[in-house]
């Protein structure tokens, strides 16, 4: 709550900010009238393209943003009424679908025929041909280390987990950190991720070919859970508790060496405020790792992006695309906004806080998939797997669980018969 | 009083309940014997910064069709109450033959979501609502013995665990158990064990929101029982202190059955709200521990893909577990009163 209220001052303060440098941002945006009403994540990234929208108020065109971290909570509901208080929201490969399943987005395509320079074909995400949203960023969950622990402990830079549990196990038995690894393991949404990259570097498929039917509950899927709960053993005790913004804390207090962190929260990691010297000094970011041997990257790709809702009025929904697309303009790019993330706008210039992502690219990891009833498989896993971690039961029939919850959530939802 | 004059007397009344009360209370009702419609999916051709992918998708088209055809979705009765996420009828009688002991029942009974959460609600309810009213009576006593110039200050510092919000409260209770929080640290250090954590033990996480939850709402009991105490009646106090009776006598006998219909305020109340335990197990991050039924509402509605029916079905049995928990007492309120009116 106390994030939705900093996130509505801010707002209010960019937006009278954004009144004074009106005829700057009218004559960019080349906005006639309109309603621009945002909805989306905060991060500094996404805090950027808000404030970047904003810049194209004017007397005719009201443009307000909501960024919250409970964006994908509110969304729905904000787009289901007609007209749809909002006219964009601000989604990811995972959170799109909802909306798409929900049908309360747009099709691009007339919008992208008429004022689509300037994008470049892959920030257009098509689904089934039709243009459904406009990728900003990429991101990607990848290994960050502390290069002068590793040194003191005398590792390598892990390319697989099995390495990493190898070094964990030299620096605690070294002395030099009691629980060396950090991870998102919060019980829910992350516990869920860490399993899916994990589960993906075991080469495991979620569903029987082409079908909503799940099928986590084989060799890949107990291997998986095997290794979070052999990685959660130099872990924090309370990682059950951790997300990522706990875990970032941990990291700027120094307490942890290797941890499989978000890229768009690299950059947080090292400024000044609240963390130790040395953390700032030899925070180094590598590629994701492997597991079991395997070629695929234990990770994800997510892409950031925005859509137009459906229940607008076609003005509204010019103004929106415009607004949002001078929100990416390749002018929004500099000394602040570069690192903040992996931008796909033109003429940027990757920075040393980008090399994990780009690692995950060049790796071609797989990118979060955008199936109707993914999101069911992930409340599913989040609820069921912290039985297994904290040792209550086995690895089979953890996964048993999460088959039986998913498919009850799945008949619900009509997805299975 | 005229039934004309009665009816004109309720109508504002009764029309607000109807609509805050009884209309939800339907709407949800009928939200649980509805679900969405089955999906029509297509398999697609995906792209975008990470190529091109073979995906599958709803079909908008042949859904809206579906849609307009029947608005509420598609009628599947019970089932939603008697599926894995609620009642789990069918993994009860499997269960029921497979184990062998009653302990073994009840730990694999601790699998599925609805009685995980119910098990911890009922705990929850039934340990904190007798000690917080315990421990409201004795600072009410305390307090009423008090010299006037104090009195005012101690009730207000007392008010103040009640002032605060549960989610801010529970969130500084947790910082503090943290492992590395002040009482972490301090249990670490007198149980000599460095990787002693609070969070990471079911019984502990239990513990402490309990006693968050006793902490949080003594103050109330506190109050109501205060209000009574001013009401004593002074004169069979003043006779069974010349009768001999000790303090415990006089509390015992006097002051005891005197509050016994603000202690059924009390209770109620609080069995009523603490049956709704939630905002405790969210600031405390507690749900890899405990769950409850209104959590189980949040985590159906807050996830990607939103349980509508779901949430709306485990709604109607909080209801009912509500009504279930509060029926002794109503049934002895209306008995009570039944003997006064006649």
């Amino acid at each position: 709550m106390k994030h939705f209220k900093l996130a509505l001052l801010s707002a209010t303060a960019v937006a009278a900010f954004a009144t004074t440098s009106y005829a700057d941002g009218h004559a960019n945006c080349g906005i006639e009238a309109g309603r621009v009403s945002i909805v989306g994540n905060e991060f500094p990234a996404i805090q950027t393209i808000g404030s970047g929208a904003k810049a194209c108020a004017s007397d005719t065109v009201e443009v307000k943003a909501n960024l919250t971290a409970d964006h994908q909570k509110i969304n729905v509901a904000g787009m289901t009424g007609n007209p749809a208080e909002y006219t964009t929201a601000i989604v990811a490969n995972s959170s799109i679908v909802a909306l798409m399943n929900e049908d309360v987005i747009r099709p691009l395509d007339d919008l992208v025929a008429k004022h689509g320079d300037g994008i470049k074909p892959n920030q257009l995400i098509t689904v089934g041909g039709k243009v459904m949203a406009v990728a900003f960023m990429a991101n990607a969950q990848h290994l960050v280390y502390r290069d002068d622990i590793l040194k003191e402990a005398g590792v390598e830079v892990p390319k697989t987990y099995e390495d990493m549990l190898a070094a964990a196990k030299v620096i605690r038995d070294k002395g030099i950190l009691q629980n060396p690894v950090g991870g998102a393991y919060k019980a829910g949404w992350n516990l869920a991720q860490e399993f899916n990259n994990m589960y993906i570097g075991y080469g495991g498929q979620f569903f029987k070919d082409g079908s909503a039917e799940v099928s986590i509950n084989n060799e890949q899927g107990v291997k998986a859970l095997e290794m979070m709960k052999s990685l959660s053993e130099y872990m924090n005790p309370d990682f059950l508790t951790h997300d990522s913004n706990a875990t970032s804390a941990e990291w700027k207090a120094g307490n942890v060496a290797l941890m499989n962190m978000w890229g768009s929260r690299t950059g947080a990691l090292v400024d000044a405020e609240g963390t130790a010297p040395e953390v700032i000094e030899h925070t180094s970011l590598a590629s994701p790792m492997t597991v079991g041997g395997g070629s695929t990257a234990a990770t994800t790709l997510w892409w950031d992006g925005w859509t137009v809702a459906k229940n607008i009025s076609d003005e509204d929904a010019e103004a929106t695309f415009l607004a949002m697309k001078a929100a990416i303009d390749p002018s929004i790019l500099n000394e602040t906004t570069t690192p903040q993330a992996v931008w796909l706008i033109d003429g940027y210039e990757p920075s040393p806080q980008s090399a994990g992502v780009f690692g995950a690219v060049e790796m071609a990891a797989t990118p979060y998939p955008m199936l109707p009833y993914q999101g069911l498989l992930h409340t599913a896993l989040g609820a069921e797997l912290a039985d297994f971690m904290q040792g209550k039961e086995s690895a089979e029939q953890a996964l048993a669980d999460v088959e039986a919850a998913y498919t009850a959530a799945a008949k619900e939802n009509g997805f299975l018969q | 009083m005229k039934h004309r004059t009665f009816f004109w007397f309720f109508l504002p009344s009764g029309l607000a309940m109807l609509l805050f009360i009884a209309f939800p209370i339907v709407s949800v009702l009928i939200q649980s014997v509805y679900a969405p419609h089955e999906a029509v999916l297509v398999t697609v051709e995906n792209s975008g910064p990470f190529g091109i992918t073979k995906s599958t998708s709803i079909d908008q088209e042949a859904t809206e069709a579906l849609r307009a055809a029947e608005p509420l979705g598609r009628f599947v009765g019970s089932q939603i109450y008697f599926d894995r996420g609620h009642l789990a009828i069918n993994e009860l009688a499997s269960l029921w033959q497979t184990t062998e002991t009653w302990g073994d029942f009840t730990s694999r009974l601790g699998n599925l979501p609805f009685y995980r959460a119910l098990s911890f609600t009922l705990t929850y309810t039934f340990t904190t609502v007798p000690l917080l009213m315990a421990l409201g009576f004795m600072i009410a006593l305390a307090v009423n013995t008090l010299p006037g110039a104090l009195k005012g200050l101690t009730i207000f510092f007392s008010l103040l665990p009640m002032i605060v919000t549960p989610i801010i409260g529970s969130l500084i209770l947790f910082w503090m158990i943290d492992s590395r929080g002040v009482i972490g640290s301090l249990l670490q250090y007198l149980a000599d064990d460095p990787n002693l954590s609070l969070k990471a033990s079911t019984p502990l996480v239990w513990i402490s929101i309990i006693v968050y939850g006793i902490w949080h709402s003594a103050p109330f009991a506190f109050v109501v029982f205060y209000a009574g105490l001013q009401t004593l009646p002074q004169d069979t106090l003043e006779s069974a202190q010349i009768d001999g009776a000790t303090r415990w006598q006089q509390i015992r006998y006097v002051t005891i059955p005197h509050l016994m219909p603000l202690v059924t305020f009390v209770a109620l109340i609080k069995l009523m709200d603490n049956f709704r335990v939630f905002e405790e197990i969210v600031g405390f991050n507690a749900e890899a521990h405990a769950t409850s039924l209104s959590w189980i509402i949040f985590n159906d509605l807050g996830g990607e893909t939103r349980l509508l029916s779901s949430a709306s079905a485990t709604s109607v049995l909080t209801i009912i577990g509500v009504a279930i928990l509060l029926s002794p007492v109503l049934v002895r309120t209306w008995r009570d009163f039944n003997e006064k009116s006649h």
